[in-house]
């Protein structure tokens, strides 16, 4: 078996055992993106000559006997959407294309602290807007498995990364799905941890409210290990949990017993495509068989789940966005050429003897033409939403409304919570998508986020862990949700299953 | 009421002024009220940023907890309520000096409301104003824009050092009636501060702004008409909105008198203008009709804060003495008048302090005001000292006050040896020795008495006819033979001399 074959802890266990030095591991994963990755399209950037240095200096310190970090020499994909100083971190947003921040993401100081090797940055849709990856200004990532569908989004590259085995691990976003979709629609492991428990602190806001990083990997036993690195109360993040961080992958092994899984009736309606809703099924009756009992749960207020999260996140976004005005940094649009536009429609309204003025400022076009050059369609859509969903007349029947359902929302898995330890269900509709399919239809692509927004409105722990294949050959996601704060739970139930299962090992032929 | 009535004289129409004012405090930390960056003034422009400050993308607020403690402070000082739970919104709108595109400040909870601050009426000192606070609420302050017009240029330079830093904004109901009681809100105010120790609300360096809202009343033959509010932004001394308000106050009328406009006339609505110092007058900002929508929501990235009852009365508890508190201390305690202990609490808790030993130490605690006011004060501002810096201590001055009430010195000499101690820094005891001033005992004066009645029998006579005053033409002989002497004691023993002749 090939290095990049391998599993986070399997590379680990190699190296640590002396079998590979991270130099190699490094390099492994670095061909395999020369190789493959101009089809796919995973990586915005790829820094081999940093990665092999970091790695070097990873073996020598082994060699020198030092302490190393839990991570030490494992290579880790980044969402181009968490800052690494001084490299360019564009949220694969024309406006961010050059920007280059002058710190590290919290996330990202604990990579390094834990001696990770960061291999480049991935693709996403653009500010972390959309379902998949079409919307970068950048390019487009395909899926492995069918480079003519789409990898889901907004993480699709660093899934895409991982389900090609260019990476052992990636890191994501997740604010309405976007780390668990694309894992369901690659075939890898997907987790979207308790909203607070990985700081927030350098990921770029999309949805400050509903934004989440997590890892995507191979298997549940990788993300414990991810998660408890990176998660943990942050002080330069005031809304990361104060909750300790339990060793996830000393506990991942013990038995669930008495386990009670929860089957969301509203989550197998119209709409589910029959061969996800048949290994969905499937992937119960597995957990049937290892003694789990199967309930019939209840989310009642889940279909309001898709546009209370467009209104409360677009909001937020109309907000978070706003900093991308041209003044500071990012895109500025041409100053002489605006400037020369400015004058020649002030002159001609003059001459038909309106007032000049009662056309923009300088400044006021500046922005404008900032804006409408630097940021893309889904990007303009969302903040057109939010802005107008928080106008003096329209809050309380928008924004207002939507945080009352986001709290019916959120009692409603209080409630399915009593009953039942997980809920379990599909992660999507239906397997990946033709690109293309549903770029002229928002309102169809944001369908793709239908089973994954309750958690981010709720705020509770969610993973996407392989469950089966379609007839086409594409894989198919389980979802799996827990109480806030029980990823041990979520991660034991997802071990157990890939335990008895052998979805999470395919990969495709590229 | 009495002041609106006599500015209301020379006009035809008897009215009413309504003044609200907005006070803006920048509260004194060490470091801003999201990040740990400085609010050091003056340093070199975006010297004193980071991510935060400047808005990067991905960096987020941590509310500073001094800055909120301080907030507490104040908004108990002023009578204010305290609720439990509070929050972080955000205000939207865009200007270069804005990083963020939203301002982080307090809307819908913020964290004080409905409090008072009593002030004394300008017209009639006795009497005391209460003035309502609708709110006091914490935000961060925006950045600076220095535009540089010269050769024809446009360019904008942004500073953001000063992005962020915490400010205080304080309300107030619109139950001043007229410039001057504005201006005492705000005296007092600001004193109050000072005591607290929340600011150091110096106007030069932008620790203290003021925008005023006025406009006036007017009783009409047709019943009382308002005139449209006009809000005076950014007055940055207090001259500036006594000033501004008295302008604005004709202003206003003179515009009623010619237009008839009045407020809730379609097409009328709130003016924003500035105050032109050197012009002496306002001038309009913004005219145009514009409803602000600031879509305020809800911070996502700051937790809301609770503060429990016993926190705020432990606050309470710490206050320590208040200005109004004190002036009333100082006046039974010392059996001052209301406008002395009102000039000394005025001067700042430190001269209080100096002048509460001052008074102990010289037995007469009136003495000691004066001396105090007139004096030590006069020789503050002479010598632009604080009362830290002045070089006599308040014990050293107290024993000098000491010899004057024991009759040991005549307030002229008194005065001498004064400013010979701050010269020299000497004691009293060596300043009077090296000015060869020299106590003289009861025993000598009464034989140099004695000396002088032998050589004058017109003045027994004169006095014993009934006419006292003719002893004081003995005094000046006194002071001849011995320059030390008291006249006061000179004249008392002579009386008694003639007394038992």
């Amino acid at each position: 078996m090939t290095l990049t074959e391998l599993t986070a802890l399997e590379l680990l266990r190699e190296m640590e055992a002396g079998s590979a030095t991270a130099v190699e591991v490094t390099t492994a994963f670095l061909d395999q993106i020369e190789r493959h990755d101009q089809q796919i399209g995973a990586f915005l950037r790829v820094d081999r000559d940093a990665a092999l240095a970091r790695a070097g200096d990873v073996d020598r310190r082994r060699r020198a006997g030092e302490k190393l970090g839990p991570l030490a020499g494992l290579p880790v994909a980044v969402k181009d959407n968490i800052c690494v100083a001084g490299e360019p971190t564009t949220c694969a947003s024309k406006m961010l294309e050059h920007y280059r921040p002058p710190y590290n993401a919290t996330v990202v100081e604990k990579l390094l602290a834990a001696d990770a090797v960061l291999l480049g940055k991935t693709n996403l849709d653009e500010f972390a807007m959309g379902g998949s990856t079409e919307n970068s200004a950048l390019g487009v990532t395909r899926n492995p498995w069918d480079t003519t569908r789409t990898p889901g989004g907004s993480s699709g590259g660093s899934a895409a990364c991982v389900a090609a085995s260019m990476a052992p691990v990636a890191i994501g976003s997740d604010t309405g799905g976007s780390i668990r979709q694309p894992a369901g629609l690659c075939g890898v492991t997907g987790l979207k941890p308790t909203y607070g428990r990985i700081s927030r602190y350098g990921l770029v806001a999309f949805a400050s409210s509903l934004d989440q990083i997590g890892p995507l990997t191979r298997t549940a036993a990788d993300a414990a290990l991810m998660l408890e690195t990176l998660a943990g109360h942050d002080l330069h993040d005031s809304t990361s949990a104060d909750a300790e961080t339990p060793s996830f992958t000393q506990s991942l092994d013990q038995p669930l017993a008495n386990l009670r899984i929860g089957v969301v009736r509203e989550h197998f309606g119209e709409g589910l495509d029959a061969e996800v809703e048949a290994s969905v099924r499937e992937a119960v009756r597995v957990y049937e068989s290892l003694g789990a009992t199967v309930v019939d749960v209840s989310l009642p207020h889940g279909k309001y789940g898709i546009a209370a999260y467009y209104l409360v996140g677009s909001s937020e976004a109309s907000s978070n966005l706003a900093r991308y005005d041209g003044a500071h940094y990012g895109y500025r649009t041409d100053e002489q050429a605006m400037r020369a536009e400015l004058d020649a429609e002030r002159k001609a309204a003059v001459q038909a003897g309106r007032d000049p003025e009662a056309i923009d400022s300088p400044l006021v076009r500046m922005y404008r033409r900032s804006r409408a050059e630097g940021l893309g369609d889904e990007v303009k859509r969302r903040i057109m939403l939010g802005t107008y969903a928080l106008s003096a007349g329209y809050k309380d029947a928008y924004y207002v409304k939507a945080l009352q359902v986001r709290r019916l929302i959120r009692n409603d898995y209080d409630a399915a919570f009593q009953q039942v330890d997980l809920l379990a269900g599909p992660v999507s509709p239906t397997p990946a998508f033709p690109l293309g399919e549903k770029t002229e239809d928002p309102l169809a692509m944001y369908l793709v986020d239908l089973y994954t927004v309750g958690a981010n409105l709720s705020g509770v722990a969610g993973i996407s862990v392989p469950c089966g294949f379609s007839s086409g050959g594409l894989p198919i996601g389980l979802q799996l949700q827990a109480p806030p704060l029980a990823e041990d739970r979520l991660l034991r139930a997802a071990h157990m299953f890939q335990q008895t299962t052998d979805w999470h090992t395919r990969r495709p032929s590229l | 009421m009495a002041y609106t009535e006599a500015l209301a004289v020379s006009y035809d129409h008897p009215f009413t002024v309504i003044i609200g004012l907005e006070t803006h405090v920048q509260l004194l930390t060490e470091s801003k009220l999201f990040c740990r960056c400085s609010t050091t003034f003056g340093e070199p422009p975006n010297t004193q940023t980071c991510p935060v400050c400047t808005g990067s993308p991905g960096a987020l607020p941590v509310m500073n907890a001094e800055a909120f403690r301080l907030s507490v402070k104040t908004a108990v000082a002023l009578n204010c309520r305290i609720p439990e739970f509070t929050k972080w919104d955000r205000k939207q709108y865009y200007y270069p000096d804005l990083p963020k595109g939203y301002q982080i400040s307090q809307f819908d909870l913020p964290m004080s409301e409905d409090g008072w601050l009593e002030i004394a009426d300008p017209l009639n000192p006795d009497d005391v104003r209460r003035i309502g606070i609708i709110r006091a609420h914490l935000e961060e302050d925006a950045g600076k824009s220095m535009h540089d017009e010269a050769a024809g240029k446009s360019d904008t330079r942004i500073d953001l050092n000063r992005t962020g830093t915490p400010l205080l904004e304080i309300v107030t109901q619109p139950d001043l009636r007229s410039a001057a009681e504005a201006k005492a809100y705000l005296t007092e105010l600001k004193l109050l501060l000072m005591y607290l120790g929340v600011s150091d609300c110096n106007m030069q360096e932008g620790s203290l702004r003021v925008d005023a809202n006025v406009n006036l009343h007017i009783e009409t033959d047709g019943g009382k008409i308002a005139t449209p509010i006009v809000e005076v932004k950014n007055l940055n001394s207090f001259r500036a909105v006594e000033r501004a308000l008295t302008y604005e106050v004709d202003r206003q009328y003179h515009e009623w008198c010619d237009t008839g406009r009045k407020l809730g006339d379609p097409g009328v609505s709130k003016q924003t203008s500035g105050w032109d110092d050197a012009a002496q007058r306002t001038r309009l900002q913004r005219s145009k009709e514009e409803s602000s929508d600031y879509r305020y929501f809800p911070d996502p990235d700051l937790v809301p804060v609770v503060v429990s009852p016993e926190e705020v009365e432990a606050v309470r508890q710490a206050l320590g003495e208040l200005p109004a508190a004190l002036r009333s201390r100082l006046e039974s305690q010392y059996e001052l008048k209301a406008y002395d202990a009102d000039v000394i609490v005025n001067q700042g808790r430190a001269v209080v302090d100096y002048y509460e030993t001052l008074a102990a130490a010289s037995g007469d605690p009136r003495r000691a005001s004066n001396w105090l006011q007139q004096d030590v004060l006069r020789t503050l501002n002479e010598m632009s000292l604080t009362i830290e810096q002045f070089p006599l201590t308040a014990a050293g001055l107290g024993e000098l006050l000491k010899l004057v009430e024991q009759g040991d010195l005549d307030n002229t000499k008194a005065k001498d040896v004064f400013a010979h101690m701050l010269a020299h820094g000497e004691s009293a005891a060596q300043a009077m020795k090296s000015l060869g001033i020299e106590q003289v005992d009861d025993s000598a004066l009464e034989t140099l008495c004695q000396e002088l009645l032998d050589a004058n029998p017109k003045t027994i006579a004169d006095v014993q006819a009934g006419k006292m005053q003719a002893v004081g033409a003995l005094i000046g002989q006194a002071k001849k033979k011995n320059p030390n002497v008291n006249p006061a004691d000179v004249k008392r023993i002579c009386l008694e001399l003639i007394a038992r002749m």
